[in-house]
């Protein structure tokens, strides 16, 4: 056991506790700050992995930008804690299973397979080789997110818009 | 050349055509043009008939062989089944062709008169006319299928006129048992065609009796069962429904439910003598079947001396002429059955004569009697309407048999074939001659209950009067025939040529029956017998019935005669109700209504169970939704992954 | 060295998680951020496959990854309140226009 193994435990056991507390939780509030720390503990697996670029844009866009325009919209709607309906008596009994079974032959299948080399933190990823991936060969791509994102943003106002505007 | 017999079709056409016509655009027209399409369609039909004969005399005189032409090929099928429309013309079917387009000709014109003041007269004609192309089509047919076709459609337009008065219960009835009797029939005339058909490989009329009198076809005995006897006896199953022999003759007494001139044409004429016909046509086939012959011979004259002990009772003069043609239609069949097929034929036309001029008599004498048909309702006519009584008279004289009228000389061929032959020939003979005698009985038995006596009507409802001219002189023609028809054998009573048969002989061979003094002088003889005997029955209906008579009670064996042995009943009880019952109740509540409805039901119903119970999983729950999206991922995944799986599930090495 | 399963059976389980949240939770918005967790497990993977084949792309695709779920945000929150303002509850189940 060396320290990146440590670290790895550590910060596996974070996220899967703080996944496990936004089932858990009752008020959406208490769920999303859970997230929050689900994606932290995220960003720190990936400077573990030596991937900062990706690591400081989850901070940053998913932590800062996705989480709190969530936190602002249930602070919005004045959300409570949940009812507790229980209509689909499928979900109730089926619901559990299933996921374990996904999950399962998923783990069981990444297990049986061929092992892919190990990972070295020394190799850092530099953001020149990024950008050069992301605006020579990947150019198309990002030319269609960047479309993408000016259509949601068009979407989102129109769908803000009080009636009568 | 031959300008008619290049277009031979058309002598069966124009009364296609006259039929089309008035049937579709007769509707609202005057009697007159109907009358003009339908005679004029009849009339040109046998001026056509008579120049086609001619031409054909003419055509045989150069070649010596039967006039066959090939217009269309109808069915070109499998192997070797070719069926052509060819029409042929040979000696026989010109004498078949002159009786039905001429009489056919005379009745047409008496319809006009009779049927003057009927609903549907157009329709009459139409149907009429159908029927005679039917008819000439079964007459000039060269081989079986046109035949057939002809046989079904005359089978078709028997059934549409003796239902004419269709709002009459009774009279859809006999239509419809006209029409299922003959289809009975039937089966056995195209079971004996496929195994023609079997043998030969062909239905051509040429070809088959081509190849029947080769030498290695077996001559098949009394008693022995082959092939051709098969044939022959299916074939004559057939006959025996369209001509009404026993057992599928039950059809013909109800069939007087039509008009009288149908009763004339169709019943008496035409359409019966085409089982006679068609029994004729194949003699080659027959010649070499001698148990088929016998039953022929046997059923004949079985069937002529059944029919006529129930016309003994009838009080309906239509019956009597009905139950007179069964047991006449016997007569023809035994000649054939004989050997005789000579005779036969000439005892066809004599009868086509006779039989016709006391049918239309007797529709004069219902006419006069405003409808009315029950000979005990009537008496004393004779000196009120002159012209019908004498012409019945003729009729009655003919159909007696006594010298020189026609039949005289008709059923004296048959009685003497039936004599010489060798199976059973004086038994037969005998049977025969008593049925003469009971024919003779029973015609004069009519004729004396309706022209004589004192009235039985009463004279303020019924007013008696003489027919008109379009219906009289038809009558008067053909009582000429009556008494003239049969003189083409007269010279033969001395010992000339009988030109009938000579005149048929390249059909059927120069004389059947072996010439020779003996049997020259034995014919004589026989000949006086069949006198004496329509002699015996006049005199024994003059006694019984030219008195003022009354009707007595019906006892024993008159009650089992007046109700035809109760045969009807007993059809009834053995195979119409079974067979109702089993429609009824079996096809139709059991398979019709339970297994194939309730098959189809089913399937509705199912579908509808099945989606109402899937319909369920359309909960509009997003959380169930999301459930199933899991379960087809499970899927999805268990498939993918399943090579790297399941080695492990059984402990395989990886 | 950490082996690169162990960051691929961390997600599976992180994925499996979402899911089961996905299946459980009533509120839309909880069940929004199950979504988001779903994304963020299929993030590490690619990384860790990224990294495990010495060539940058599978971060690349990590970029537009998350990219595409903060506009999905955007647009799905936008939703979100329309939806919550008709009908005055944030209950999935409340939502059943889609029933037979």
């Amino acid at each position: 056991m060396n320290a990146s193994l440590a670290i790895f435990f550590v910060l596996a056991a974070v996220a899967v506790a703080a996944a496990v507390s936004l089932i858990l939780q009752r008020h959406p509030i208490h769920s999303a700050l859970s997230l929050i720390v689900v994606m932290v503990a995220l960003a720190g697996l990936y400077l573990l992995m030596g991937a900062e670029f990706v690591a400081a844009v989850q901070i940053i866009v998913y932590g800062g930008a996705v989480m709190v325009l969530f936190v602002f919209v249930i602070m919005l709607l004045n959300a409570g804690e949940e009812e507790h309906t229980n209509f689909s008596k499928l979900a109730a009994y089926a619901g559990i299973p299933m996921a374990v079974a996904v999950a399962g032959l998923i783990a069981a299948a990444i297990t049986r397979s061929t092992l892919p080399p190990a990972q070295d933190p020394t190799a850092l990823t530099s953001t020149k080789s990024l950008s050069m991936l992301l605006f020579q060969d990947f150019v198309y791509p990002f030319e269609l997110t960047s479309f993408l994102i000016l259509v949601a943003i068009l979407g989102a106002i129109v769908l803000a818009q009080r009636e009568g505007n | 050349m031959h300008p008619i017999l290049d277009y031979l079709w058309i002598i069966p056409l124009l009364p296609l055509v006259g039929s089309a016509i008035n049937g579709i655009l007769g509707w609202n027209w005057s009697k007159t043009s109907i009358n003009a399409v339908a005679l004029g369609s009849t009339g040109l039909s046998f001026l056509c008939a008579i120049e086609a004969v001619r031409e054909f005399l003419d055509y045989f005189a150069q070649y010596h062989q039967p006039f066959t032409k090939h217009f269309v090929d109808w069915i070109v099928a499998y192997k070797d089944l070719t069926i052509g429309f060819d029409l042929h013309i040979d000696h026989l079917t010109v004498v078949m062709l002159l009786v039905v387009t001429g009489v056919g000709f005379l009745i047409h014109i008496y319809s006009t008169g009779y049927m003057a003041h009927e609903e549907g007269y157009f329709r009459f004609f139409a149907y009429m006319n159908l029927f005679m192309f039917f008819m000439l089509l079964l007459v000039l047919a060269a081989n079986y299928v046109v035949l057939f076709v002809g046989w079904e459609g005359v089978g078709l337009c028997s059934y549409l006129l003796i239902g004419f008065y269709y709002l009459k219960h009774s009279a859809a009835q006999a239509g419809k048992k006209a029409f299922i009797v003959n289809r009975i029939g039937d089966f056995g005339f195209m079971l004996g065609m496929f195994l023609l058909f079997r043998t030969f490989h062909s239905l051509d009329f040429h070809t088959v009796f081509e190849a029947a009198s080769q030498p290695n076809v077996a001559h098949e005995g009394l008693g022995q069962f082959g092939v051709l006897t098969a044939a022959c006896l299916l074939l004559f199953m057939g006959a025996t429904g369209k001509s009404a022999q026993i057992p599928l003759y039950v059809w013909l007494p109800d069939a007087m439910e039509g008009p009288t001139p149908v009763s004339a044409l169709i019943h008496a004429a035409t359409m019966v003598t085409a089982g006679v016909y068609v029994v004729a046509r194949s003699h080659v086939l027959f010649l070499h079947s001698e148990t088929a012959m016998y039953v022929v011979a046997i059923v004949g004259c079985a069937t002529a001396f059944f029919a006529a002990t129930i016309g003994l009772v009838q009080s309906d003069i239509k019956k009597v002429l009905a139950y007179s043609t069964v047991s006449q239609l016997g007569y023809m069949f035994l000649g054939c059955g004989v050997g005789a097929f000579s005779a036969g034929i000439f005892h066809l036309m004599t009868h086509a004569f006779f039989k016709a001029l006391l049918f239309l008599s007797a529709g004069s004498v219902i006419h006069a009697m405003g409808g009315e048909q029950d000979m005990w309702q009537m008496g004393g006519l004779a000196s009120k309407i002159k012209v019908t009584f004498w012409c019945m008279l003729f009729g009655t004289i003919a159909i007696a048999g006594f010298f020189p009228f026609a039949a005289f000389f008709s059923k004296d061929a048959i009685l003497f074939a039936a004599f010489n032959s060798q199976h059973d020939g004086k038994a037969l003979y005998g049977v025969g001659l008593f049925a003469a005698i009971l024919t003779s009985f029973y015609m004069f038995r009519l004729v004396w209950l309706t022209f004589f006596g004192k009235n039985r009507y009463d004279e303020h409802h019924v007013h008696v009067h003489e027919s008109p001219k379009n219906m009289t002189v038809p009558l008067m023609i053909l009582a000429f025939l009556s008494l003239t028809g049969g003189w083409f054998a007269f010279p033969a009573l001395f010992g000339g040529k009988d030109y009938f048969t000579d005149f048929l002989s390249p059909v059927f061979g120069s004389g059947e029956i072996a010439g020779g003094e003996a049997l020259h002088s034995l014919e004589l003889t026989l000949s006086g017998v069949a006198m004496v005997a329509a002699t015996l029955g006049l005199v024994v209906a003059w006694r019984m019935y030219s008195k003022d008579v009354k009707r007595g009670p019906e006892t024993g064996l008159h009650k089992l005669l007046y109700n035809k042995y109760y045969v009807d009943e007993i059809y009834q009880a053995a195979f119409v109700g079974p067979l109702v019952w089993i429609s009824r109740n079996i096809l139709w509540k059991a398979v019709d209504e339970g297994t194939i409805d309730g098959a189809v039901n089913g399937i509705g119903y199912g579908v509808r169970e099945i989606g109402d119970g899937v319909r369920h999983a359309q909960s509009g729950n997003t959380r169930s939704y999301a459930v199933w999206v899991l379960v087809g991922a499970v899927v999805v995944f268990g498939i993918i992954f399943w090579p790297i799986l399941h080695p492990a599930l059984f402990g395989g090495v990886r | 060295m950490i082996p690169t399963n162990y960051y691929l059976i961390l997600s599976a389980i992180l994925f499996g998680l979402g899911m089961i949240a996905f299946v459980f939770k009533r509120n839309i918005i909880t069940i929004f951020m199950a979504i988001e967790l779903m994304l963020n497990a299929v993030n590490l993977a690619f990384v860790a496959f990224s990294k495990a084949f010495g060539k940058s792309d599978g971060e690349v695709f990590v970029l537009f990854v998350i990219v595409v779920a903060a506009a999905e945000a955007a647009v799905g929150l936008g939703i979100i309140i329309l939806t919550a303002r008709n009908r005055r509850s944030l209950n999935v189940e409340r939502v059943d226009l889609l029933k037979l």
